[in-house]
């Protein structure tokens, strides 16, 4: 019995089908990566998941219940941060374990979130404004406050995305060291297949959309802790990167954008030599609607 | 060197070089007192000449005005007081028909933002209405407390600074609701924050930025609306000072409370874009 069950799911917007028939199952304790192309529908997919949307057809279960709507039992990192930012790191994931342990007396929660932002290596920022912090620190107090909710599963939306290539590996490392310290289930969305494949169990490609769908699961068989500069000369990583690669590119090769233009013909004569040519000569009448003309053009 | 002083003292010197243009020019335009004189050099009679003669120069305004700036918190009598004096009394007044303004603009602005059926509702109202000038508030405002006997000209005036001050407030808050990034919305939807709280922790704050540049649009239109407002009921305040010294013809204390209400007015909206500033958070 999987833990984060999605079957027959789709989704479509204003008539554009966004994701199209998507199965996923992922059991307690996994590292799921699901990696795909911008705009095919990730963060669609994670706000199924997390209850934000609801799908059009098929279900989403968690440990066997149906997702009716958002709940703090899925911890969510954001893309863009998602910290509000007229409070400090420490009142963000406050207002969080506020709402998620009531019943704890105050000393117990103040212990809690300071021992969450510590897990973050935030403590000398814990009266920071977000402002007052770099992307890579913001995106580390959204790391925390979902991890402070104690969620069932972790769900992070393209959470490094945002962020430059140093900052970004250094957030890959401590990502990968919590998961190991909590065991927590978790699910990473992600655009970049090495970053997926150097953190997750399992990479899951999203096809290209529209009317996208998950593909085969690839099974991640790298010991931990892995190690950043080994695991580029591991024969299995690059047989695992060029297989997902291969699959998302030809996933998107048999699709076809078809792109409707209203153009305007530029409006010529035939111009008689035998006249001089007056200045101020050419159009002589406003342009019509009758003059649009609408071209099809189809993108392979 | 010189250049150098004058640019670290331009935020000042520019500003001076520009108001004593503009007394120049005016005091140019302005009238001025002659005798005129008989043959044996006796004055038998006065008037006034200049560009605009009935306009009182620069001198003759400092010279009347003075008592009236030397002693600031001075009361000869009901509508004879200190310039300060004056102003505290408007501001007392407006800052009774401001708050007003901001405890019913407020909730109101959030009840636009909020709900689209509202918004449909109340946008043409609010539209008609914002447009009129307190002008035309005050006597309807003068009907509607009749009854109220002594205090019908404090209320009808407090009436007409909420009603024209409270628009500003509405309309930005209103703004304010419906820019609260998707994204705040969804952490207090993944919290499972009650309704309550979503509005206290999350709406308002977010709110916050708009909301105070409303404030400070509204404090402007209410110390606009003080004037006229005092000015009908003939209440003292410096308004009523104004309005009394032209049936009075001493125009130059006309002078002196124009520039007391924009110098009061400047002052407010300094204060105003302070406040405004620190909730500038986002």
């Amino acid at each position: 019995m999987s833990f984060l069950e999605l079957t027959n799911v789709s989704k479509s917007f204003g008539g554009t089908c966004v994701l199209k028939d998507v199965n996923l199952s992922i059991a307690k304790g996994d590292f799921a990566a699901i990696v795909g192309f911008s705009g095919a529908g990730k963060t669609t997919l994670m706000n199924l998941i997390s209850g934000l949307l609801k799908p059009d057809t098929g279900t989403v279960m968690l440990d066997g219940k149906p997702v009716t709507g958002p709940g703090p039992d899925r911890g969510i990192v954001f893309q863009n941060y998602s910290l509000l930012p007229w409070l400090t790191v420490f009142e963000n994931i406050a207002l969080a374990v506020d709402q998620v342990f009531p019943a704890w007396d105050k000393e117990k929660r103040r212990e809690h979130i300071e021992r969450h932002i510590a897990m973050v290596n935030l403590t000398p920022a814990r009266e920071k404004l977000p402002a007052a912090l770099s992307g890579g620190m913001r995106q580390r107090v959204s790391v925390a406050r979902a991890l402070a909710m104690d969620p069932q599963i972790l769900l992070l939306d393209e959470p490094l995305s945002a962020l430059d290539a140093l900052t970004r590996a250094t957030l890959q490392d401590e990502i990968a060291r919590i998961r190991e310290e909590t065991h927590k289930t978790v699910v990473l969305i992600t655009n970049d297949p090495d970053e997926g494949i150097y953190l997750a169990n399992r990479i899951i490609p999203l096809t290209a959309g529209p009317g996208a769908t998950l593909g085969p699961s690839f099974t991640v068989d790298i010991p931990r802790p892995r190690d950043r500069k080994a695991i580029n000369h591991d024969n299995h990583f690059k047989q695992l990167r060029r297989d997902v690669t291969e699959f998302l590119l030809s996933s998107k090769h048999d699709r076809h954008a078809t792109i409707t233009k209203k153009l305007l013909l530029p409006d010529i004569e035939p111009e008689d030599l035998t006249h001089p040519v007056l200045p101020g000569a050419g159009r002589k009448r406003p342009i019509r609607l009758s003059d649009v003309k609408e071209e099809t053009v189809q993108i392979e | 060197m010189n250049e150098s002083l004058f640019k670290k003292l331009d935020w000042l010197l520019l500003p001076m070089i520009g108001a004593a243009a503009v007394l120049l020019a005016w005091h140019l335009l302005a009238g001025e007192k002659v005798s005129i004189k008989d043959a044996d050099g006796n004055v038998t009679s006065e008037e006034r000449v200049g560009a605009i003669a009935a306009l009182p120069n620069v001198v003759e305004t400092w010279e009347s005005s003075k008592p009236y700036i030397v002693e600031p918190l001075a009361k000869r009598g009901e509508l004879d007081q200190g310039i300060l004096r004056f102003t505290w009394l408007s501001l007392v007044l407006v800052a009774k028909g401001y708050l007003i303004a901001l405890v019913l603009g407020t909730p109101l602005g959030f009840c636009l933002g909020l709900s689209k059926f509202f918004t449909k509702m109340a946008d043409p109202i609010i539209q008609v209405l914002r447009p009129v000038s307190p002008l035309a508030w005050l006597p309807l405002g003068m009907v509607l407390f009749l009854g109220a006997g002594r205090n019908a000209s404090e209320l009808a005036a407090l009436f007409t600074i909420a009603i024209c001050a409270m628009w500003p407030t509405v309309l930005n808050t209103a703004v304010g609701v419906r820019a609260i990034p998707q994204d705040y919305l969804n952490v207090a939807k993944v919290l499972k924050l009650s309704r309550w709280k979503t509005l206290t922790k999350v709406m308002i704050p977010a709110t916050m930025p708009y909301m105070f540049t409303g404030f400070r649009l509204s404090l402007g239109i209410a110390w606009l609306v003080i004037v006229a407002a005092e000015m009908l009921t003939g209440r003292p305040g410096i308004g009523g000072f104004l309005w009394q010294q032209y049936n009075a013809l001493i125009y130059e204390q006309i002078i002196l409370c124009i520039l007391t209400i924009g110098i009061v007015g400047f002052i407010l909206d300094r204060l105003m874009s302070v406040v405004e500033r620190r909730f500038k958070t986002a």
